[in-house]
């Protein structure tokens, strides 16, 4: 105790409706700001996050580096026609698995270890806690990635030379790059805010990445054509391949339409969240 | 303060918590007691808004815990003691509780040194041991400098030292005019601690009381008597209209009886006594007859049920096994 144990006033059994104890720490309004800080303190302070975005940086390094050097050492010319932003993807969508982890953890751990009822006894409201998770996770997702897919394609098109891309392509292949995977991340907290089980949240969007494209390998009934179309072209892999211009099949999402599809669906998701979370018990 | 009104929860078709009305009044200890079950958790889940009623409501200081936008500032709450996410420092545990209400960073080294956990405080709390875990768990409760404080089972774990420690914090929190509000399950524990008792049992209210009302009207007092002349002894008692019940060893036990009666009825009729002595029903054993019916989970054996009041799994005191177990010296709730 900062001052000795000194009774104020003796309480009869009817004291006021405010309790006597007055704290020398000022309340000063606490705003979505202090949650923000609360949880950058959060994530930078686990090892979880520095192995995820580590081994994120890893694969996206040495699978963008080794394609390059590969290609640049199996025929001399390189690949002239192909936009050599391209080579970027396998690194990415490798790397989409780790942001999966570190999105759903991000929540995920909470409910884990029961820091859940701390955090929300500290901020009791849903929205902000969630929100302010969002924030911190989206912006560390979505720097790491950006300037780890910028380093890698720069190497490339230095050792491959290739043809010119174009400064819409460049943005593309960084920035939008790095918003399509802190989307997908965001996607993942929001499933790992409602299945609250790490393990259970991350096999769920692994398969959401990878089962599409594995159920459409099986339809080769013509009825389901349409169907089989549908899934290639929607599949987070062929969406990731449409940001640098390189899609499986000639219809689909393109440009910039990826991003805006996943925007909309992990705001859908993370709003489900909030409503799921206000409603239930921790 | 902390007023609860009708407050309910139901879990499927069993109800946890029963229309539970009472109120928490600062300055003092109030003592939550109730049975394994009785629904102490479930009820400090709900005044924290982390678990949501069926019915009724909880006011802090005339306000929805929803609507207190720095909750750590007007209640610090112990719910259990590993609710903190094991590979952070206890450091980094509580600064970012601490950031999330804007509470100074220095406050959190101050906590830490209140509850003794400095020399720690950059290791990982994963591997801390219960008592640490525990003390964790009370620097975050008094981070925010509340008014109001919640210790569920606080000592549950802890050693002597720890349990010590624990009393007398809470103690001096009330001293400075704190609301304290603890959970425990055990009478013994609570006779130590608490000047108002809330018992619970099946999430029913059953009293909501001062401990001393508690100590005066719960514990039987009887008189203790013993003679090698069991016969006469009996007779003299009969005709004089007091009923003896007879226990183990040939002692005489009569209820509401003073020893000063008794011995000069003796004495006037020329009976030698062995034993006059006294006795009040123990704490616990008023506790376990007020919450007998209500108590969930029974331990059933022949030994048990032997037992004059129904003995309840372990965990209840020492004595609960022991048939009429009585505390010799004279509960007065106040000792130590």
């Amino acid at each position: 105790m900062t001052t000795p144990a000194t009774p104020r006033h003796q309480q009869g059994p009817d004291a006021g409706l405010l309790g006597s104890y007055e704290s020398p720490i000022p309340i000063r309004p606490a705003t979505l700001g202090d949650a923000v800080a609360s949880e950058w303190t959060k994530i930078r302070s686990v090892r979880a996050t520095v192995w995820t975005l580590g081994v994120m940086v890893a694969l996206m390094l040495t699978v963008g580096l080794g394609t390059a050097l590969l290609l640049a050492a199996d025929s001399s010319g390189g690949m002239p026609d192909e936009p050599v932003l391209a080579l970027g993807f396998f690194g990415v969508l490798l790397g989409s698995i780790c942001v999966i982890t570190l999105g759903v953890l991000t929540i995920g751990s909470e409910y884990g270890t029961g820091m859940i009822r701390t955090t929300l006894t500290a901020c009791p409201s849903r929205g902000r806690v969630l929100a302010a998770k969002a924030i911190v996770f989206a912006a560390l997702a979505f720097a790491v990635t950006t300037v780890t897919a910028a380093v890698v394609a720069a190497l490339q098109t230095l050792i491959l030379g290739g043809a010119p891309a174009s400064a819409d392509d460049w943005l593309r292949g960084t920035v939008g790059v790095g918003l399509y995977l802190a989307a997908l991340g965001l996607l993942s907290l929001g499933v790992g805010a409602i299945v609250r089980h790490s393990a259970g949240a991350i096999t769920i969007m692994i398969g959401v990445v990878l089962l599409p494209l594995v159920l459409a390998l099986f339809m080769f009934a013509d009825r389901l054509r349409g169907v089989q179309r549908f899934l290639i072209e929607y599949s987070i892999p062929n969406q990731i391949g449409a940001l640098y211009g390189t899609t499986m099949t000639e219809s689909g999402p393109s440009g910039w339409e990826p991003l805006l599809l996943m925007l909309v669906l992990a705001a859908a998701v993370l709003g489900g969240a909030v409503a799921i979370l206000n409603r239930r018990d921790v | 303060m902390i007023e609860l009104e009708g407050l309910t929860k139901r879990f499927g078709s069993k109800i946890a918590v029963d229309h539970l009305s009472c109120q928490i009044r600062p300055g003092i200890v109030t003592g939550f007691l109730g049975p394994n079950g009785a629904g102490k958790s479930t009820t400090m889940r709900m005044m924290l808004d982390l678990d949501n009623p069926t019915s009724g409501t909880v006011r802090i200081d005339g306000k929805h815990y929803r609507e207190l936008q720095e909750p750590l500032k007007y209640i610090g709450a112990l719910l259990d003691a590993k609710a903190m996410h094991g590979g952070r420092s206890a450091y980094n545990n509580l600064l970012c509780l601490a950031q999330s209400n804007r509470i100074p960073s220095s406050r959190v080294d101050e906590v830490l040194d209140m509850v003794g956990l400095t020399a720690v405080a950059k290791k990982k709390s994963k591997g801390f041991s219960l008592g640490m875990g525990q003390r964790l768990g009370i620097a975050s409760a008094l981070l925010g400098d509340p008014e109001i404080l919640m210790f569920d089972e606080p000592v549950n774990g802890l050693d002597p030292e720890g349990i010590h420690w624990i009393r007398n914090l809470m103690k001096a929190l009330a001293a400075e005019g704190r609301t304290i509000f603890v959970s425990s399950h055990l009478m013994s524990e609570m006779a130590l601690t608490a000047d108002h008792l809330i018992v619970i049992g099946q999430g029913k209210l059953l009293a909501d009381t001062s401990m001393a009302d508690f100590i005066h009207e719960n514990s039987r007092s009887y008189a203790r008597l013993r003679s090698p002349q069991q016969e006469r002894l009996r007779d003299v008692l009969h005709q004089e209209g007091f009923t003896a019940v007879e226990t183990a060893g040939g002692v005489l036990e009569i209820d509401g009886a003073t020893t000063e009666e008794l011995g000069e009825l003796a004495a006037r009729h020329q009976v030698v006594l062995h034993e006059l002595s006294s006795q009040r029903a123990s704490l616990e054993e008023a506790f376990m007859q007020m919450t007998a019916g209500s108590v969930e989970y029974h331990a059933h054996s022949e030994r048990d049920l032997a037992v004059e009041p129904p003995a309840v799994g372990a965990g209840w005191g020492e004595n609960w096994n022991k048939p009429g177990s009585t505390d010799r010296t004279g509960t007065d709730g106040k000792g130590a």
